[in-house]
């Protein structure tokens, strides 16, 4: 099975000291706002993908070794202010991509992340922070082969919140920047930010943009057949 | 000047020193920031690596020998944004003197040092507010290092910088790193207006000059800054 994808690379100057030849598998990105069903369409996809024969690694923001467990400590106490909180997760983006992802690649996985340093950037453009810092900070990231951009709006968002975890996430809302005088309008003024920071990103980042206030099968149906189109179409 | 930090609009002011390990910049600020006191002044002070949020990663990460040059120079910037946004840009705006021991300078020179590149480093730390002033200490690597090697515990791993594979010897990895160090800090000097004091001196005609330059800086805007203690004559409102 002769792959010939066009090699990764970074959008900016690349990791020092991490060599990036020969990844010979794929990297696949979902992307989306809280609460828009990213992981359901992550499990769905990966049992997919190993039933077709393909070796997955998921992962996910803050679950790196390094900065994982200190993201969550911060997040718990009271003070953790943006520019900050963007570096920890730069971090914790960094330590997976050299430690999980790079590896992955070069052992032919097929990567699929549970969003990626677009979710970062618009967490961060959302609390006001520069586009052009934010874009060079992330320089080091790899362009993946497919970005798939589970797109609502946020009255989709709102109900699965509320029948969901049932309350609101004191940082899914946006608390910490405070947009509203309580968590439901915080939340949708500041998720109304990020999806708006996502979508300006779409046409720069080339992410194929999912319709995600529609079932779950359905969506799954969607985003099965791009991943298919982009394997044949690099297949030779 | 440098372009590439945000301008200080408080009241307060930046006093930053850097320099290799073992300029003697650490004894220096010391002396300097309770001179500052003893003129009535509010003093705070900053020390690099220590903020209580990031810490635990940190020295994780250190003892378990987890960090790229890449996670390295994060984190430490997450560090260092965590005490600005947390601590330094409060106390600026209360209208102290905040002095930090080493500033955004120094990841310029280690990190770049490390592999990371100086136009990557420099926007990182773009969020950074710009010292009023910035004093580096020049000495000798000889000296420095004799200062480092003759007491103290033992050199740590990242300290000597052994993840670059320079030496296997520790020592001599140290003596390598802080060489390098050093050049990239005089390189940069003239760029980002650093008052350069001559750390091979006597500490006492060292505090004198760094005393001197502060007067000379701040003199005619002291009055802007917080004081500690009421002015003499001030009534209790």
């Amino acid at each position: 099975m002769a792959n010939h994808w066009p090699p990764l690379a970074p959008y900016g100057d690349p990791l020092p000291g991490v060599d990036l030849t020969g990844l010979q598998g794929k990297l696949i990105v979902i992307e989306g706002p809280d609460s828009v069903g990213r992981s359901t369409q992550v499990m769905l996809l990966k049992s997919w993908l190993e039933q077709v024969g393909h070796a997955v690694l998921d992962t996910g923001m803050a679950r790196s070794a390094l900065a994982g467990r200190g993201i969550q400590r911060a997040k718990d106490g009271n003070t953790f202010g943006p520019v900050t909180m963007t570096l920890f997760y730069a971090t914790d983006f960094a330590d997976r991509l050299e430690n999980e992802i790079i590896p992955a690649l070069r052992a032919g996985f097929v990567v699929l992340t549970d969003r990626y340093i677009f979710s970062l950037m618009a967490r961060a453009l959302a609390r006001g922070e520069s586009r052009t810092w934010l874009e060079e900070l992330g320089g080091f990231a790899l362009a993946p082969h497919l970005t798939l951009y589970m797109r609502a709006e946020v009255n989709d968002l709102v109900p699965r919140v509320v029948l969901g975890r049932g309350r609101f996430d004191f940082w899914e809302s946006g608390m910490d920047v405070r947009l509203g005088p309580d968590m439901h309008d915080s939340f949708v003024r500041y998720q109304a930010r990020v999806i708006t920071a996502l979508d300006r990103m779409a046409g720069k980042y080339n992410f194929e943009i999912i319709d995600a206030a529609r079932p779950p099968m359905v969506i799954f149906r969607d985003m099965r057949r791009s991943i298919t189109r982009l394997f044949r179409k690099t297949k030779t | 000047m440098v372009p590439y930090l945000v301008p200080n609009r408080y009241r307060g002011k930046l006093i930053v020193v850097e320099g290799i390990d073992g300029s003697g910049k650490s004894t220096q600020l010391a002396l300097l920031s309770q001179w500052l006191r003893s003129q009535g002044l509010a003093v705070a002070f900053s020390e690099w690596n220590s903020s209580p949020l990031v810490k635990q990663t940190t020295r994780r990460g250190k003892r378990k020998e987890m960090f790229t040059p890449a996670t390295f120079s994060l984190i430490h910037a997450t560090d260092f944004a965590d005490r600005m946004e947390g601590y330094i840009v409060p106390l600026l705006k209360a209208g102290a003197i905040v002095c930090a021991d080493r500033y955004a300078y120094t990841a310029y020179a280690r990190d770049v040092v490390r592999g990371v590149s100086p136009r990557w480093i420099r926007n990182l730390y773009r969020f950074a507010i710009q010292p009023t002033m910035a004093f580096y200490f020049r000495v000798p690597l000889d000296v420095a290092l004799g200062r480092i090697l003759g007491g103290r515990e033992a050199i740590k791993y990242y300290e000597a910088g052994m993840d670059l594979g320079l030496s296997r010897n520790v020592e001599e990895s140290f003596r390598l790193f802080q060489g390098r160090i050093l050049k990239e800090y005089d390189s940069m000097a003239q760029e980002m207006g650093f008052h350069i004091i001559d750390a091979g001196g006597s500490i006492e005609e060292q505090q004198k000059e760094m005393r001197r330059i502060v007067m000379e800086v701040l003199g005619p805007n002291l009055d802007q800054v917080l004081r500690a203690t009421l002015p003499p004559g001030a009534s209790h409102g």
